[in-house]
């Protein structure tokens, strides 16, 4: 009653989790390989944040008639223009691309012009009852920076969380973090990919957010190897992985529950503006919980962290304090 | 170390109450809120946490400035000045005109470079000057293209300050971004009406009408305003500008149209009555950015310093372009390469579906807490809610903005927040597992989790602070509130929680505890 009321799974585990590292490296290979296919073939669905483009939300008083509507935009000869629900039957998110511009004409003006058009052509449409919520705009040399900024933002924090965990531990740590970190974020991309998502600068966002979250997952089990290697000095290395694996999978599922718990509220209740956000972050904890417990930790195995025991003569790797 | 020492205790309990305190104002109702932001002294709580433009609604507008027509403005003057100190001093030319951020001018003789370049730089000191053969090039050098630079700028903003102030917008933030950009956010502006005043240049000048004998390099075709097939050769040089008005209302005329009643400075006043006492029965024209609202006939000289500008305005278009003139023309266009608007009912909106989404967040981790937990996870609760508070009381004292992706990094922060209870929790049940008696197990519980806690949570902060200071936008946003998460979830995890665990061991003295 006092620290347990229910267990989510029994003490002690013996789960051979580096003994199965084969099937769950299939399942990386397919995901990491899947991505990677998606990516060169498919691409990524960028948003206006990194194309430049406009993006019109509104919200009507009744449910309007979707095909008439397009019907009537695209009489405005503005390109691709796509209208979606947005998260309610009156509520419609609207995209409209970077309008091509003649030469001699003043490029802010194409651009302002073709948001006035639709935003005439919606007034009259809806009788004026319109409610603008949210109109955005970039332009394509700004979304150009956004992204070399976004990049060079994502990549630093990656160098600095591997040059903590190296810091902090050792160089074998650091690797393997990186190498789980890059596992979680070419599977994200993959994800987006995928489902053609739009991939704007909050999706940049939820990527780092996630490998903060899976290099948390992976430093616990990380503490928990170096604890044992120095607790066991001549325990293999395969147990140890699968013994700090096993004595943090209680915590893992606690923490990963309750955040996936917390993440759902959002998703139910966060509004239809951060949804995509959500579902990103929803699929990057579950590969990031995947990635610490067969990419990071098993490749301290393969980077020989502690030599095999085989071999005679060879040291006991020693621990930094 | 089982105990806390007293002082250590107070201090714990000292930052949850000035977290309870400090978060209070945010639950407060609109009119109190301000009552409190009047009333309250700023070290006291009485602030709330300033939200973010996509919850308040709002413009954020970035624009590029640009400054190249100003070079190429300066270079037009530039070509001007030469051509009357050429005349007067009675060199040949062969041409003339301008050249990047500069002038050149290609000499009938030689000979006369060296005049020119003197000639050149008594007009202006910081020129860069190449002479080839009969041609003489002369452009703006390094210090000086900076200086126009900045000076555009710093005087882009101070125009777009003045412009905003006149529409009444609360607190708008004016920066400059890079080389040649201006951002602006203004809180509950209406993003419609700020764009029609920042996007118009709103230069004025009143520019004599030669007669066509006299039309040579000095004039410039400008279309009507009002019908822009109908031209008119103005001088390039206009007797009157902008900066020279003192005032400018909307008013009517006898005939009760639309127009703008101004009157001049004591600069202006005397140059007007000069110029319009030798141009008595001739037009002139009154241009603005380069189109001509009217062109009448001067009847008599005016030298009152007062005047109407009449040119088809409707009672509104008056009164925005009296507002611009009022706050003086931009040195150069600016167009948007940036904007994000949201509306009133979005932001709202937002809010109230982000506080709900917290709330129940909260809930649903509360409750795992405590069915896995049973009486530690209400200790860990007790822990998660304070952090909450605490946040917010951070953000509300630092005044950090709030964003949307902000409140998802706060609800992900209760993730985080309770993983520092869980590897404690089961790092104590491991060691009650292994053997160890009640207060060694909790003892070594937390030490142990402590390194580890440490460790994630260092991870955590290094990104969100490289996020703060690299990221833009949402990225930023979420960059806030996970720093200020990393730090609080930290205390309340290893003190906050850590002190309700050991008074409770303390005053309970529990003989077992079942794992």
């Amino acid at each position: 009653m006092i620290i347990k009321l229910l267990e989510l799974i029994p003490p002690n585990t013996k789960i051979d989790f580096f003994g199965h590292r084969f099937y769950a490296m299939l399942a990386s290979i397919i995901i990491l390989g899947g991505s990677t296919l998606m990516l060169t073939t498919k691409g990524l669905n960028f948003g206006i944040d990194f194309v430049g483009g406009t993006i019109i939300e509104i919200k009507t008083e009744t449910a309007p008639d979707l095909p008439h509507l397009r019907e009537v935009l695209k009489e405005l000869h503005l390109g691709d223009i796509s209208i979606q629900e947005f998260g309610a039957a009156d509520n419609l998110m609207i995209r409209m691309p970077q309008q091509e511009v003649q030469p001699g004409a003043a490029e802010a003006d194409v651009q302002r012009g073709a948001i006035e058009k639709v935003q005439a052509a919606l007034n009259k449409e809806f009788d004026n009852k319109v409610d603008y919520r949210r109109t955005e705009f970039v332009g394509p040399q700004v979304g150009k920076e956004l992204k070399r900024a976004g990049i060079f933002a994502v990549l630093i924090a990656m160098g600095g969380i591997m040059a903590y965990i190296w810091f902090r531990f050792n160089w074998q740590y650091g690797v393997g973090a990186m190498l789980a970190l890059l596992h979680d974020v070419v599977g994200i991309l993959g994800l987006f990919s995928l489902t053609q998502m739009h991939f704007d600068l909050s999706t940049l966002a939820a990527i780092l957010l996630v490998a903060g979250y899976s290099i948390n997952e992976t430093v616990i089990i990380f503490d928990r190897v170096r604890e044992t290697l120095r607790k066991y000095k001549k325990m293999p290395m395969t147990e140890i992985i699968n013994f700090s694996i096993n004595s943090t999978l209680p915590r893992t599922l606690m923490t990963s529950g309750s955040t996936l718990l917390a993440l759902l509220a959002l998703y139910m209740f966060g509004g239809e503006v951060i949804r995509s956000f959500v579902s990103a972050l929803f699929f990057g904890i579950l590969i990031g919980t995947h990635s610490s417990y067969f990419v990071s930790t098993p490749s301290l195995y393969y980077l020989k962290l502690r030599p095999d025991p085989e071999k005679p003569g060879t040291a006991v790797a020693e621990e930094p304090a | 170390m089982l105990t806390i020492p007293r002082w250590k205790a107070v201090l714990i309990l000292a930052v949850a109450l000035m977290g309870i305190l400090y978060s209070l104002p945010n639950m407060a109702g609109p009119e109190l809120r301000t009552w409190l932001h009047a009333n309250v002294p700023s070290w006291m709580p009485g602030k709330t946490v300033n939200l973010g433009l996509d919850l308040r609604g709002g413009a954020h507008l970035l624009y590029e400035v640009d400054v190249d027509g100003v070079f190429r403005e300066r270079g037009d003057l530039m070509v001007q000045d030469l051509r009357t100190e050429l005349r007067e001093a009675k060199i040949g030319y062969s041409s003339i005109g301008s050249a990047a951020k500069g002038a050149r001018v290609t000499l009938r003789d030689e000979g006369d470079a060296e005049a020119v370049r003197k000639i050149l730089r008594k007009l202006d000191p910081n020129l860069d000057i190449q002479t080839n053969g009969a041609t003489i090039e002369a452009s703006m050098n390094e210090v000086s293209l900076k200086s126009v630079y900045d000076q555009t700028i710093s005087q882009s903003i101070e125009i777009v300050r003045r412009r905003i102030d006149e529409l009444g917008t609360t607190e708008p933030l004016i920066a400059r971004q890079g080389e040649n950009r201006l951002l602006i956010q203004a809180p509950g502006a209406n993003a419609e009406q700020l764009k029609a005043i920042i996007g118009t240049t709103a230069k004025l000048g009143f520019h004599l009408v030669p007669e066509a004998a006299d039309a040579g390099g000095g004039t410039r075709s400008l279309p009507f305003a009002e019908e822009p097939a109908r031209r008119l050769a103005v001088a390039r040089r206009p007797m009157i500008t902008g900066d020279m008005l003192e005032t400018a209302q909307p008013s009517f005329d006898q005939n009760g149209r639309s127009v703008i009643s101004f009157r001049l400075n004591n600069t202006g006043a005397r140059r007007f009555c000069d110029v319009t006492r030798q141009n008595v029965q001739k037009p002139f024209a009154i241009v603005l950015d380069n189109e001509v609202l009217s062109a009448p006939v001067i009847q008599e000289p005016i030298c009152g310093g007062q005047g109407q500008i009449s040119g088809g305005f409707t009672v509104k278009t008056a009164n925005d372009l009296a507002l611009l003139l009022r706050a003086g023309a931009l040195p150069a266009p600016m167009k948007v390469i940036e904007e994000r608007t949201v509306g009133p009912t979005l932001g709202s909106d937002s809010v109230k579906s982000g506080r709900k989404a917290c709330l129940v967040g909260l809930l649903f981790v509360i409750a795992m807490a405590c069915l896995v937990y049973g009486l530690f996870g209400v200790f860990a609760s007790i822990g998660i809610i304070i952090n909450m508070l605490l946040i917010l009381a951070v953000m509300s004292m630092l005044q950090a903005t709030l964003t949307l992706p902000g409140i998802a990094g706060i609800v992900l922060t209760m993730g985080l927040a309770i993983d520092g209870n869980v590897l404690i929790f089961e790092r104590i049940k491991e060691e009650l597992r292994a053997g160890r008696s009640i207060l060694s197990a909790i003892d070594t519980g937390y030490t142990r989790a402590r390194t580890t806690i440490t460790d994630s949570n260092l991870t955590a902060l290094i990104a969100a602070l490289i996020l703060f200071s690299f990221g833009t936008g949402p990225i930023k946003g979420f960059a806030v509130t996970m720093c200020i998460g990393v730090a609080t979830s930290y205390f309340c995890a290893l003190s906050f929680t850590r002190l309700i665990v050991l008074t409770w061991l303390k005053l309970k003295r529990p003989k077992a505890i079942p794992v």
